[in-house]
């Protein structure tokens, strides 16, 4: 456990943290997680969207009125191979806005590799 | 020099490099056995997740599947590679966090309970038991067609080497093991698909060859997918990019894989490998890069396959079959019979005969084997089984005789990483959450350690005996349980143990309890009760674990509303792990 107790005695070093005294107010944790909430919620609705909405919802409506990718029909293609270059795009950008949060918050160092 | 020489080369040289790796990394303490000393690089461990979550299932089947059934297959497609999404937003990086070995330990911890650690033990160890024969099949399979053995000498010889540096090394074995089988598997995978590409398309990327145009027998360039389409619909297959699935079920068991992906324990523990959770996030996206390489050729390697199979054998008369269609005649998997009598193959719509084929004893010179299954009355005369279309496609292909030995140990390789993967969490389920967490907290870590090589040595034994007997066709009907078992149980339950501080251990209990009832039910009864399948709004057994999910989510959201909250170490714990400082080394206690 000497991570977690480390984590309890050394107070947060970060640049932003502007704790108030009033224990209503939203401590610097709260807001983190605020805004990791949000960007999970983007990445998720993308990604349902690409493919449980593109690959089949929706599938006959892009087919119809959607250039076709090459020979394949727009829908078809995005079931096959579109979503998952989708998600590995998405899985790329959750990277980059989660590190970006960490920093902001003053999460990120001590962490790196 | 012959094929078989080629093979013994190639099968030879990997194995030698796996217990090479083996030998230099075996574990002494039960960190480096579970988590491999929580040192990995998120380079190396995206390559070792890749080949530990792509199986001999995934690497042998799935483009025959895909030639197949066409826009059906999708749903592994998707639902295969989608549950990485889910897995790195919601569970792995707060799980590297909470900083322990198992999955379970999370459940154990998360609603302060032994009963959950207890129906988290049960659920991991059936999700790998099922898993876990399949591979040992996909092994003995291959060795039997590569040496001419029995499959159930292939079977031991599998899990002779998966215990060596499994059982011996434990993570740390099998993470650099899984990183050299990745190599293997991903040459293995495209250089065939690349040739073929050429051949039909011009096109040497594979994965473009899928949108490229047919150029093979000169003429106009035509698209390849309308050639198949054309080709589908002149035989009276229904055409390559239709689907024959209802939407709703389609959506079903995509989503249901995708969850099931996001929950399955031995995906989950290799993220507790690496440093730190900014290095599993860039892990995360190491580990679908590369199984996209082999997730996108599929679909192109797929369709190739099925334009081979359509131009090549239709029409063509039985004496002058490519020699691929007589040497996998020969191994049992592909058969012809002439009804009509005219000495020509005809490939149509529906099933030559009933069942899979018998053989009659010795065969016509020049002739086919003789089949004696009831034959049915539609025009269709050959048979072929789905999985051969990987190992015979560099055949069809007329490649050199090295790519086909390349393709075998990629088969191989792609089996043993996955039965590693599983073996590990089977050991650890019962060395660390079973007997150390629940009956004898205060044994040493040298005694745990030799639990662990007990319970793995054990397992392999019962998985080495059900992919030596497979009950008929049992572990193919499995095969649902495990991915609706993982997305009723153990994606729902750890995603609201982060995302929830209100849930407590009664609501994530009966929760589980719940979903995992709903699913195993529906499945039950229709694979092995009921014969008829009028399913529940069209949903087939395979996709009833979203619907389980849902059950589990709502079970436990509704009980832990009416019982009292969780203690206020808990709570400290949730906001904890929603911290990503300090991640730290993952600890015993």
């Amino acid at each position: 456990m000497t991570a977690n107790s480390q984590d309890d005695l050394k107070p947060f070093q970060a640049p932003l943290n502007d704790s108030s005294d009033s224990a209503d107010a939203p401590t610097n944790s709260d807001r983190y997680w605020a805004k990791s909430l949000k960007i999970v919620g983007i990445i998720l609705f993308l990604w349902a969207f690409v493919s449980l909405g593109c690959g089949i919802l929706l599938r006959d409506i892009l087919d119809s009125t959607m250039p076709s990718v090459g020979g394949a029909p727009f829908g078809f293609w995005m079931a096959q191979q579109g979503s998952i270059i989708g998600f590995l795009a998405l899985l790329f950008l959750y990277m980059l806005l989660m590190n970006r949060l960490d920093r902001a918050h003053g999460f990120g160092d001590g962490d790196e590799q | 020099m012959n094929q078989d020489i080629w093979n013994f080369i190639f099968i030879g040289a990997s194995f030698a490099l796996y217990i090479f790796i083996a030998l230099r990394s075996r574990a002494a303490t039960t960190k480096e056995y579970y988590v491999a000393s929580g040192g990995v690089s998120p380079l190396a461990n995206g390559m070792a997740t890749a080949a530990d979550w792509m199986s001999a299932a995934t690497f042998i089947s799935m483009a025959g599947i895909i030639a197949a059934s066409g826009y059906d297959a999708s749903r592994f497609l998707m639902g295969w590679t989608g549950g990485f999404v889910l897995l790195t937003t919601l569970i792995v990086p707060y799980l590297r966090k909470f900083n322990k070995f198992t999955v379970t330990d999370f459940l154990g911890d998360r609603f302060y309970s032994n009963v959950a650690r207890a129906v988290g033990v049960i659920c991991a160890v059936f999700i790998c038991m099922t898993y876990i024969m399949g591979q040992m099949r996909g092994v003995g399979l291959v060795f039997s067609r590569l040496f001419d053995i029995e499959i159930w000498l292939g079977v031991l010889l599998g899990a002779g080497i998966v215990f060596f540096y499994a059982g011996l090394g434990g993570m740390k074995g099998i993470t650099y093991t899984q990183v050299a089988q990745y190599c293997v598997m991903v040459f293995a995978y495209t250089i065939p698909a690349i040739f073929i590409s050429m051949l039909l398309t011009g096109n040497v990327v594979p994965q473009l060859g899928l949108v490229g145009d047919f150029t093979k027998e000169g003429g106009d360039a035509v698209p390849l997918l309308t050639k198949l389409n054309t080709l589908n619909s002149e035989l009276g297959f229904s055409q390559y990019t239709d689907g024959s699935l209802g939407r709703l079920d389609m959506f079903c068991i995509t989503a249901a894989l995708m969850c099931g992906t996001a929950g399955l324990p031995h995906v989950i523990v290799r993220f507790f490998t690496v440093k730190s959770v900014k290095a599993v996030r860039s892990s995360a996206c190491w580990t679908l890069l590369f199984i996209s390489v082999i997730y996108l050729t599929a679909p192109a390697v797929g369709a190739f396959a099925r334009t081979n199979l359509l131009t090549e054998i239709h029409g063509t008369r039985y004496v002058e079959a490519p020699a691929w269609f007589k040497n996998w005649e020969d191994r049992g998997l592909i058969a012809w019979v002439d009804k009509n009598g005219d000495g020509v193959m005809q490939h149509q719509s529906g099933n030559a005969f009933d069942g899979k084929p018998v053989y009659a004893d010795g065969r016509v010179e020049d002739g086919p084997r003789v089949v004696t299954n009831s034959l049915t009355t539609n025009g269709n005369e050959v048979f072929y089984e789905k999985d051969i279309l990987v190992m015979a496609n560099p055949e069809m292909a007329g490649l050199p005789m090295w790519v086909i030995a390349l393709v075998m140990a990629g088969c191989v390789a792609a089996a043993l990483s996955t039965a590693a993967g599983l073996l590990l969490v089977l050991s650890t389920s019962i060395s660390h959450d079973l007997m150390k967490k629940i009956i004898s907290p205060t044994m040493s870590d040298a005694r745990e350690l030799a639990w662990a090589r007990a319970a793995s040595f054990t397992f392999l034994v019962i998985a080495a005996y059900f992919g030596i007997n497979p009950p008929s066709d049992f572990v193919a009907k499995t095969v649902a349980f495990a991915f609706g078992l993982a997305a009723s149980s153990f994606f729902p339950t750890i995603l609201m143990g982060i995302f929830s501080k209100r849930i407590n251990r009664e609501g994530a209990i009966l929760g589980m309890i719940a979903g995992v009832g709903l699913t195993l039910g529906y499945i039950i009864y229709f694979q092995f009760i009921a014969d008829h399948k009028n399913y529940f709004l069209g949903i087939s057994p395979e996709g009833i674990g979203f619907f389980g999910m849902l059950v589990n989510f709502a079970v436990a959201l509704l009980v832990s509303a009416v019982t009292p909250a969780p203690p206020k170490e808990i709570v400290e714990m949730v906001e904890r792990i929603r911290n990503p400082q300090n991640a730290g080394e993952a600890t015993h206690e």
